[in-house]
């Protein structure tokens, strides 16, 4: 394959469900009523963070499977990930399922190299024929892991993101489904040099910037020829530089551009700073809010960008820095029976 | 993307203008809080070095905040003080409880000797190593001088 995989218009691989699953904070945002299922104490039932957030994945492929009408021994292969050690939410929450798994990491793009790698798998000769894809992430089990205790007493920057506990889960399918995936673009890491990891939004957009430019550039388009243009979760600062960087190169998104981490919480009052991340932020996001909406012939076209900041805290402490990533999706609405 | 774009001069835009931290705002709260807490142990420790002497009423004093802020910890209020108040709860000794419960609390899933055991001075570690460090040191350095004295 080439750099960028624009699939043959007959041979789509096509999204045939989708599903979300929130946290309280999440529920209680803007897209609060849009989210399938919401557990307003973060815990899905289970003992530890850990545990909750591997429920929530069992949760959010239940539900997506229910949705599509669909036993859970069809799909062929399942990509999943999440923001884990060893994305052991993803491995303990949806092994029972019984579908063949691939585990991946791609920090809070992850949903969108699972897109990328399911419609690879669906569109290869003799490959999957429904291939489900899961991401998730936990406020408490992220907290936890990247930075400091829960009950830990600290304040944070205003340029630092809040991981949202939330989980999407999209089946496809070769042949059902009123969503097309048009084109897949994996992203570089791409690294800006940046060491802060209270700003995550500022190492993630040069990434974004580099996969949209190098995309529009391959397809010889422009911003205008899709009816929204959606990140994974930049955030407020992340937004604007995106913005800035694009503006340089004479590329204009402002009035198209939505992202998933902007419009998960209400900033005047939830206390977020910059906005969400994580795993589970854009999934749920796109789950919800622009799945449904190109679905219903809303939106025509969408471009959605997942971000991921790719971050070690123990390789930063050795001097590394955060690199962002940005894997390409572009969504079309069905058009007839082609 | 290589067209316009310098990681270097981008780190330099991105240090200049990432929002600042307020910090006349977080300042007076820390100061607020802060002197309130102070203000609290004040309080505790006059009607204490009656009762007793002044001396045991500051190790009693020492000892109500710990156990307050410990367990304004276990009840999960003190991260939500502390997200407004900053150095004002993480400088007095409430901090300092807060910093060794808070791990403890959080690695509590994880058993009592590979979790509790090995985690709870993950924040704490560092200051009661320096401290006694340093301590150690200043000790040894008044004995030396006391030889010459």
């Amino acid at each position: 394959m080439s750099r960028i995989t624009v699939f043959d218009p007959a041979r789509r691989p096509r999204i045939l469900a989708a599903a979300s699953a929130v946290g309280g904070e999440e529920f209680h945002g803007p897209l609060g009523p849009l989210f399938d299922y919401h557990d307003e104490s973060d815990r899905f039932g289970a003992d530890t963070w850990e545990h909750a957030e591997g429920a929530l994945s069992h949760v959010v492929l239940s539900l997506a499977l229910k949705r599509a009408g669909m036993d859970h021994r069809e799909p062929d292969v399942l990509f999943a990930g999440d923001l884990e050690n060893q994305c052991v939410a993803s491995h303990e929450g949806l092994g029972s399922f019984g579908i063949p798994y691939c585990g991946l990491y791609g920090a809070c793009s992850t949903v969108g190299e699972g897109l990328t790698l399911a419609s690879l798998a669906l569109s290869a000769p003799g490959g999957a024929r429904v291939a489900a894809v899961v991401t998730t992430s936990h406020y408490c089990a992220a907290e936890r892991q990247f930075r400091t205790p829960l009950e830990y007493g600290s304040q944070r920057t205003p340029t630092a993101q809040w991981t949202a506990t939330a989980g999407g889960a999209f089946l496809l399918s070769r042949d059902r489904g009123e969503v097309e995936i048009e084109a897949v673009m994996p992203g570089r890491v791409t690294d800006a040099g940046l060491r802060d990891p209270g700003n995550m939004g500022a190492a993630m957009a040069p990434a974004a910037a580099d996969s949209l430019l190098r995309y529009l550039e391959a397809r010889g388009e422009g911003p205008g020829d899709y009816d929204a243009i959606v990140t994974g979760d930049l955030a407020k600062d992340g937004s604007c530089w995106l913005s800035e960087l694009l503006t340089k190169e004479g590329v204009l998104i402002r009035e198209r551009h939505f992202d998933c981490g902007t419009l998960l919480y209400d900033y005047e009052k939830q206390d977020v700073h910059a906005g969400g991340s994580g795993c589970g932020c854009s999934a749920a996001v796109l789950a919800a809010r622009f799945f449904p909406a190109i679905a219903r012939g809303e939106m025509r076209r969408v471009l959605f960008l997942a971000t991921g900041a790719l971050m070690s805290p123990s390789s930063l402490l050795q001097g590394g820095h955060i690199s962002g990533i940005a894997p390409v999706v572009c969504l079309r609405r069905r058009e007839g029976d082609v | 993307m290589d067209r316009h774009f310098s990681p270097p001069d981008y780190r330099e835009r991105v240090r200049r203008r990432a929002a600042a931290t307020p910090v006349v705002k977080n300042a007076a709260r820390a100061f607020l809080v802060g002197g309130a807490i102070c203000a609290v142990g004040q309080g505790l420790y006059i009607p204490l070095a009656r009762l007793t002497d002044p001396r045991q009423a500051s190790v009693w004093v020492t000892v109500i905040l710990i156990f307050a802020a410990a367990a304004l910890t276990g009840l999960g209020l003190f991260d939500r003080l502390a997200r407004h108040a900053g150095a004002g709860t993480l400088l007095p000794v409430t901090g300092f409880a807060n910093s060794v419960v808070s791990p403890a609390l959080d690695s509590r899933s994880e058993g009592l000797v590979l979790g509790v055991g090995a985690k709870i001075f993950s924040i704490a570690g560092p200051v009661i190593l320096y401290a006694t460090l340093a301590g150690s040191l200043y000790g040894l350095a008044l004995w030396v001088a006391s030889l010459f004295a």
